[in-house]
């Protein structure tokens, strides 16, 4: 078939070809999926998608993506208000929220810190992080702030330098711990988590 | 050198710096004792096992390979040596690697053999956080001045040609200058802090000296070649490390004080 540009055939596989894990020509087996389906699949996409767009917004207390601001996440009152994690992106927020393992709420400071690519502290969002503590003291106050960054070189310099800002606020200041990953054989662990499993053994009794 | 020509090596070699380069591959920067500073692609280089591989510290026994002498060409690797996981919980020590790696990245010209400052950056590495290892830091940056034409002297006097008493360097000339000698213009020279001199224990105020000399002639000779981005890449990541030094001396000082 051969399309024109003011097709909305050929702009759908475009726009779509633009996307993250898609290129034009799984773009064009996703809109002949939609196609063949179109009350099933595509209307409701249609929808979901001017629903997103047109409600989305940022949560101004901790960055997080949502339809409303304060987030469901900030606006939970069941959620433990004492605790904070600090997260690099809100791909890491939903990876915890995944786990369910933590029930406090977050923060997204929209990357790490990289000389390299120009990004500075006053790029993330450090400086509301210090505030939003300190505002908290009026309501619940925070007494935990988890530092939940990659175990990369600008992620970890990225924590130490968050936990120099709020060092001063009198919180404790834990991080993730680095090492083994459930089911991992030492065998096949690379030196690097070796080492950092190393250095952050535990006490078995 | 080992298995090398032109477009196609292999040695080992630290990795400076990575960086995504679209949805699936990574842009490395890695620098060998042979080669000098090469970039180039890693495929599939932002999959788990890649990215932890290629992390800024690491010894890798690279590869390199390009078509074209002037292509970027693709790099493959086999982790030797992982310099940043046993740090990654110590600030003092992540600033100096990432300042090093930094320096190198942006201040050394591409493709050309620096091998004394290879061996500078693997004398560096392993880091810890104590005076000692900031001072192989300091002696690091003399070698980066080195490789790039504008090494200091600290042989002998530049007045009196005399190897003893000396304390100040000279501004202008990167030159050691003897006590007696300086009187009439010690308010101009820098201090020469004894570690670069001698093989003595550092503590941190006399390490920060060091480090203050030595920025002094980066920013002199080195920094005003470089671009907006190297230079402010540069300059933040050694500020980082300045700060942190800084605030280590006053809790030392405060530690010996108590």
């Amino acid at each position: 078939m051969n399309f024109n540009d003011n097709n909305p055939l050929q702009r759908l596989i475009a726009l779509l070809a633009k996307l993250p894990g898609l290129g034009p020509r799984s773009a064009r087996r996703v809109v002949l999926s939609l196609m063949k389906k179109p009350e099933a699949t595509l209307r409701p996409l249609a929808h979901a998608l001017i629903e997103v767009a047109d409600n989305m917004k940022s949560c101004a207390a901790c960055g997080n993506l949502d339809t409303q601001d304060p987030c469901h996440i900030c606006d939970d009152a069941r959620r433990d208000r004492s605790m904070i994690c600090v997260i690099e992106d809100v791909g890491d927020l939903w990876a915890m929220e995944r786990s369910g393992i933590y029930r406090g709420l977050y923060h997204v400071l929209g990357g790490t810190l990289s000389a390299l690519d120009g990004v500075g502290p006053d790029q993330l969002r450090i400086a509301s992080l210090v505030r939003r503590i300190a505002e908290s003291k009026q309501t619940t106050p925070v007494h935990e702030v988890i530092l939940a960054l990659n175990a990369t070189l600008e992620g970890q310099t990225t924590a130490h330098y968050v936990a120099e800002q709020i060092g001063s606020s009198g919180i404790s200041i834990t991080r993730l711990a680095h090492g083994l990953p459930v089911g991992g054989e030492l065998d096949y662990l690379d030196d690097g988590t070796l080492t950092a499993a190393f250095t952050a053994r535990q006490k078995a009794s | 050198m080992p298995g090398a020509s032109f477009m196609n090596w292999s040695e080992p070699a630290f990795v400076l710096s990575f960086r995504a380069h679209g949805e699936w591959d990574a842009r490395v920067s890695v620098f060998s004792k042979n080669q000098g500073r090469y970039a180039g692609l890693v495929k599939g280089g932002q999959s788990s096992r890649h990215k932890n591989q290629w992390q800024p510290g690491h010894l890798v026994n690279a590869t390199w390979r390009a078509r074209l002498f002037e292509h970027l060409g693709t790099c493959t690797g086999e982790a030797l040596r992982d310099y940043s996981a046993g740090i990654l919980h110590l600030p003092l020590a992540l600033a100096a690697l990432s300042s090093a790696c930094a320096l190198i990245e942006c201040a050394t010209p591409e493709r050309m053999a620096l091998p004394a400052l290879y061996d500078a950056l693997a004398g560096l590495l392993p880091l810890d956080e104590g005076a000692d290892d900031l001072a192989r830091y300091v002696r690091f940056e003399g070698e980066v001045l080195k490789a790039l034409g504008y090494g200091l002297d600290l042989s002998s006097c530049a007045l009196t040609a005399t190897t003893r008493d000396l304390v100040y360097i000279s501004p202008k000339t990167g030159r050691a200058v003897n006590k007696d000698a300086a009187a009439p213009w010690a308010h101009q020279l820098l201090p020469l802090p004894r570690f670069l001199r001698e093989a003595v224990m550092p503590e941190f105020s006399q390490v920060c000296e060091g480090l203050s000399v030595t920025g002094y002639f980066l920013e002199r000779h080195v920094f005003p070649n470089l671009g907006a981005g190297a230079l402010q890449a540069v300059t933040a990541r050694r500020q980082r490390l300045l700060d942190l030094a800084e605030a280590r001396t006053k809790t030392s000082g405060a530690s010996e004080v108590a």
